[in-house]
């Protein structure tokens, strides 16, 4: 419901924007451009979710696989580790994951994807060693004693029954991605941050608003896209 | 590997293997350090020092094997001695490589020496687990004191970070200045509103109602967007009422950003002043209510005592995230330690942008500190 009004909004922006040079000249009328026009917004929107979700697909990938090596047998002692690594991580902000992948990789989209798969690794990390550390002791008992083997315990049992967490650290990781790929226009991808950033240097309200709109409108859209599947995999658990 | 029967020491040996495969990763990485002509080119790569790091690795790695309880120590020796050490390594070659070098020559630690630094780092907490809480500290404040006491005498001052910093020493100290007090006051406020607020969603039971939802929806909101949005209307309330300009109400600057700062913040503080009014056991408000308090009685001298170790544990989220976004408030021209990213990025000059943010990272990870410092404290109290 949350999702399909807020995508409504989105593709609502998508088409009404590029033919409102009229209400924002009106509104601004000392701006010579009220329109941002450097790329489409219907671009600008693909290339950002195209990150976004480059970058939270990497995180679940890594995350997900790190958590499961820390919570096996033959893993638990690097648990302390990892989970201090998932700590000390949440404490530094995006934007400084942002600004250190600048020197390694350049100016564009690589810094900026390399910020947001780093970064996004860390809820996706965390969420799973909750999760999987959640999973009831009676339950794993259970599956070793129907012979459950190792991978089918955990391909069967722990992950769906973890399922539910894990979604909450892909939620936050992608919303959290969404924000700072948005900051990521500032070192040169290009973004729906892009018009936000250009209308703060150039003094150009119009394009901030433009860029604003949309993003918002992104961000609602994704969180309640994915907040409704993490309904559907919680349904049915307390 | 994990067929072996029995692990060396009780299975703690894999940290070690992992961390020291780390490090030797980052020993061979091609840049410890990277020689620049100047501030605003990337350097050459130079790693002076490759075989004596990848050494030290291997013999923790040979330290692991070892089923004497003095390994144990030894590891944990050799992890400070890299914590502490790194740094003075890169400060020496820096001075090596300056002293036949021109004076714009820049010398600027490199990953390897960030990664190598970073493994040395989690393997000492993971060598100091289960040992007695003063040692634990005491290792990291020795640390800290071998690395300040070197710096007082210079051995960092080849270094690219260090330079940088002499070179800007005032308005870093300024955007400091700047940082700490939107954030400081973006805490003070969210606190004075925040609390109250929660009070009144706990009394009322509008845990899932439209304040909650606004605020929830408000926090997926991209910072950029949220801060860059303000500006218009802050600047109609300064256009409207001069005496509010007066105040620093202009479109840009103090005020919208902490007025965004604040919206992301309340909604941490509401919620765990929620669970911090939960936490306190319905007896022990029963029992007040018997002894003829009355409610400002109850929350003054049962509620708050009760439930305020879980409104520190919010404060302290709200103040890590404060102090990461007001980072992004140097774009709308509310200054802070954000604009020596920024504007570095903007210059291309990396160090500058490595000052302001490790300046932020290290001003996080205080705040994060101080709060578990007064959490604890206040637990043991109670």
């Amino acid at each position: 419901m949350r999702a399909a009004v807020s995508l409504a909004l989105l593709v609502a922006l998508l088409v009404v924007l590029p033919h409102s040079a009229a209400w924002f000249h009106a509104w601004q009328p000392d701006v010579s451009h009220p329109l941002y026009s450097r790329h489409s917004f219907f671009a600008l929107t693909l290339s950002h979710v195209g990150l976004v979700v480059a970058a939270t697909s990497i995180a679940v990938a890594v995350g997900l696989g790190l958590g499961i090596v820390a919570t096996r047998p033959a893993g638990r002692s690097l648990l302390p580790t990892v989970r201090a690594v998932a700590v000390i991580g949440q404490t530094v902000p995006p934007v400084a994951v942002l600004a250190i992948a600048v020197p390694l990789l350049g100016f564009g989209a690589a810094p900026t994807l390399l910020a947001l798969a780093l970064y996004g690794v860390l809820p996706v990390l965390g969420q799973t060693m909750v999760g999987l550390d959640q999973v009831p002791k009676p339950v794993l008992h259970a599956a070793d004693g129907m012979g459950y083997g190792r991978w089918r315990r955990l391909l069967d049992v722990e992950l769906p029954l973890a399922a539910g967490p894990i979604m909450t650290g892909v939620r936050l990781s992608a919303i959290v991605s969404v924000g700072t790929a948005t900051i990521g226009s500032a070192v040169g991808a290009t973004t729906l941050g892009s018009p936000i950033v250009e209308g703060l240097v150039g003094n150009n309200t119009a394009y901030v608003v433009q860029g604003s709109l949309l993003v918002g409108a992104l961000a609602l859209t994704i969180d309640a896209a994915l907040a409704a599947v993490e309904r559907w995999i919680r349904r049915g658990q307390s | 590997m994990s067929a072996k029967p029995a692990p060396l020491i009780e299975g703690t040996a894999l940290p070690v293997w992992v961390l020291s495969a780390v490090g030797l990763v980052a020993a061979w990485l091609p840049a410890f350090l990277r020689v620049a002509p100047n501030r605003l080119l990337t350097g050459e790569a130079l790693s002076p020092h490759a075989w004596l790091l990848a050494g030290g690795w291997l013999l923790a790695v040979a330290c692991s094997f070892v089923t004497v309880p003095a390994g144990r120590w030894v590891l944990a020796l050799l992890a400070w001695t890299g914590v502490a050490g790194l740094p003075l390594l890169a400060g020496a070659d820096a001075r090596d490589v300056l002293a036949h070098a021109t004076p714009f020559t820049r010398v600027q630690p490199g990953a390897g020496f960030w990664l190598g630094w970073l493994a040395a780092a989690l393997l000492l907490l993971d060598r100091l687990r289960g040992m007695r809480k003063a040692w634990q500290a005491g290792a990291w404040f020795a640390a800290l004191a071998a690395i300040v006491a070197a710096s007082a005498t210079g051995a960092f001052d080849g270094l690219s970070l260090v330079r940088e910093w002499q070179a800007q020493r005032a308005p870093f100290a300024a955007a400091l200045g700047e940082h700490l007090r939107l954030a400081a006051v973006t805490l003070v406020l969210a606190l004075a509103f925040g609390a109250p607020l929660g009070w009144w969603v706990w009394r009322t039971g509008r845990a899932n109602g439209v304040l909650v939802g606004t605020l929830a929806f408000l926090q997926t909101v991209p910072s950029l967007a949220l801060f860059a949005l303000l500006i218009a209307p802050f600047a109609w309330l300064a256009h409207a009422w001069p005496a509010l300009g007066a105040l620093g109400f202009g479109g840009t600057g103090g005020a919208p950003a902490v007025f965004a700062l604040l919206l992301y913040a309340l909604l941490p503080v509401v919620r765990y002043t929620v669970a911090g009014l939960d936490a306190v056991p319905a007896d022990a408000r029963e029992a007040a209510r018997g002894l003829g308090m009355s409610r400002a009685q109850l929350l003054w001298s049962v509620q708050l005592p009760l439930g305020w170790p879980v409104l520190l544990a919010g404060l302290r989220i709200v103040a890590v995230q404060t102090i990461g976004l007001a980072a992004v408030a140097s774009l709308i021209g509310a200054g802070g330690l954000g604009r020596f990213v920024f504007l570095g990025i903007g210059q291309g000059a990396m160090d500058m942008v490595l000052l302001g943010t490790l300046a932020i990272i290290a001003l996080a990870l205080v705040a994060d500190l101080l709060f578990q410092g007064l959490l604890a404290l206040t637990e043991r109290r109670a």
